[in-house]
């Protein structure tokens, strides 16, 4: 009973966030309503005792990725967008809605793709389902895993050397600070004693 | 009695389930706010003390009312809204700064059975609702429609993301050493002696974790988000009366879950450090003291708290780049470090900790 109303509750939430994503005419806005989908999700997969996933979910995007989608929406500094060409690209818009509401409903139609098998089984109530997932991902999907770390990390050393900036064409690196030698300073090297008469 | 139980099941399930679960709140919130009252008390007692100054002597004996007074002030001044901010975001902000700094402490064990919800994920819990503080800053920041705000709300923003990356492995080192989430086998997993403590064995992620607490609770020598004298005072500055002290209040109860976290997870919480030392615990009341409890976790993040206050009483801030450079190559590299001989120590069988 509480349960259910709880899931209304943010099944409801979710549907008005998810929409404000689209209609909020000001791109912070639309930024926190996407949080506010997110957070809400999250709380949906909580009733469904996917606990760790959750948490991820929680801490990468909302955490993390949008934080940095939020600086870069409000450093930019966009003013609020009139709603022009909108009915321009309504079908386009109801067109791609519609595809996405079509697969659905013959993903989740279970004569189709046999939805039946994909239930959960009633999990006893100690059960730690960080430590399933784990188990899953370190035996039977090691190699996807580990290759999907390593699509990453590729990705991560791109990003790096994408933005590395070097002065002008001569090679040379950027203007850099050596901290290291900033801390060690000396008294003697920044200060000069001047003997002189009181004039 | 009976006449009370009978009522109590003559309320409707679902309203019974919200009144204990707004009960327990209260519990919980009620002495927090207290304590948050008496850190701001302390704090200005201790660096007083350090900088040879009485602190609050005026408000009760020994200034012990001050705190109230100072809520009482900010109660009572009005809450100036700029008049180009965005009012609805600038109203939001307190509030989500302060729910995630409440509502990590329902994960919280005060003791052996005191905890509101005993899950499983507890870690990953207070993991993800620590790195939600960031949105309050971040929307004050913005909202305020001010630079040095907006200013503020970046530094905060990048320093957070990158210190909670020390944090989250050094709660990793912590979640291979206990192989548990909850709070709860994590205290459980040190007890036997002092020794027994994550803190030996896991001494350089206990100093990291520390360092990454103090920085993510922007607190000196990290407060580059307040710097008074580049940014005045920060993403708050254009927040009066009680908003600002919502912050306030947020800032102070993540000081104070931060120092509780440490001593859960590298002091063992509310084990006591005479633990195995059966001949004091066995004398009659004096015992209880020695024994567990939840006085030991109250003195462990005292302890901390101590640390906190005296951070800032003795560190001149650090500059902006320092801060960067301190948690992505100094930091982050010594939990690579000490996680990796920690994980080969552990595919050894060799576990001090046992």
């Amino acid at each position: 009973m509480f349960e259910q109303i709880l899931f209304y509750w943010f099944t409801a939430v979710l549907l008005l966030a998810a929409i404000g994503v689209v209609v909020a005419r000001n791109p912070v806005y639309s930024a926190l309503s996407l949080i506010l989908a997110f957070f809400t999700m999250t709380a949906l997969w909580l009733l469904m005792e996917a606990e760790f996933l959750a948490i991820a979910l929680i801490l990468v995007y909302v955490g993390a990725v949008m934080v940095l989608f939020l600086f870069v929406i409000m450093m930019l500094d966009l003013k609020i967008v009139e709603r022009e060409g909108f009915m321009r690209y309504l079908p386009i818009g109801l067109g791609v809605a519609g595809m996405v509401a079509l697969e659905m409903i013959m993903v989740l139609q279970r004569s189709n793709f046999d939805a039946e098998r994909y239930i959960a089984p009633d999990a006893p109530a100690d059960f730690n389902n960080a430590e399933a997932l784990g188990e899953l991902l370190y035996t039977h999907y090691l190699y996807p895993f580990e290759i999907a770390a390593v699509v990453l990390l590729v990705a991560v050393i791109a990003a790096i050397l994408l933005t590395l900036r070097k002065r002008d064409a001569s090679d040379q690196p950027a203007k850099t600070q050596d901290i290291d030698q900033q801390v060690r300073v000396k008294r003697e090297d920044r200060v000069r004693l001047v003997k002189m008469k009181s004039e | 009695m009976e006449f009370i139980s009978s009522l109590w099941y003559a309320i409707p399930e679902v309203l019974r389930t919200v009144i204990v679960i707004l009960l327990q709140i209260v519990a919980v919130v009620i002495p927090l706010i207290l304590t948050v009252a008496y850190t701001t008390y302390a704090e200005r007692k201790v660096i007083g003390f350090m900088q040879g100054r009485m602190g609050p002597n005026r408000v009760g004996p020994r200034g012990l009312l001050q705190p109230f007074a100072d809520t009482v002030k900010l109660l009572l001044k009005e809450v100036i809204i700029p008049t180009k901010s965005d009012r609805y975001l600038f109203l939001l902000a307190p509030i989500l700064a302060l729910a995630p700094a409440f509502s990590a402490w329902v994960v919280i064990p005060f003791s052996e059975n005191m905890v509101l919800a005993d899950i499983n994920a507890g870690l990953l819990f207070i993991l993800a609702l620590s790195s939600l503080g960031v949105y309050g800053i971040i929307i004050a920041g913005w909202a305020s429609n001010s630079k040095y705000s907006m200013l503020s709300a970046m530094r905060i923003g990048a320093q957070m993301v990158s210190y909670e990356i020390a944090m989250g492995f050094a709660l990793g080192g912590v979640l291979i050493a206990s192989g548990s989430l909850n709070l709860n086998d994590i205290v459980r997993a040190q007890s036997g002696s002092i020794f027994s403590w994550f803190a030996w064995p896991l001494f350089g992620l206990f100093i990291v974790y520390f360092i990454s607490g103090v920085a993510e609770t922007n607190r000196a020598p990290f407060d580059v988000a307040e710097g008074e004298s580049e940014i005045v005072a920060g993403f708050h500055v254009e927040y009066s009366g009680i908003a600002f002290a919502l912050f306030f209040l947020a800032e102070y109860a993540n000081m104070i879950m931060i120092s509780a976290l440490t001593s859960i997870m590298f002091l063992g919480g509310w084990l006591s450090p005479f633990q195995g030392l059966d001949f004091l615990i066995n004398i009659p009341v004096i015992g209880l003291f020695f024994g567990n409890g939840i006085h030991w976790l109250a003195l462990k993040i005292a302890f901390f708290l101590l640390l906190y206050l005296w951070f800032r009483a003795t560190f001149p801030r650090y500059r902006y780049d320092q801060i960067m450079r301190l948690g992505w190559k100094v930091l982050i590299p010594v939990t690579f470090v000490w996680i990796f001989f920690e994980i080969i120590a552990v595919a050894l069988g060799w576990q001090p900790w046992l």
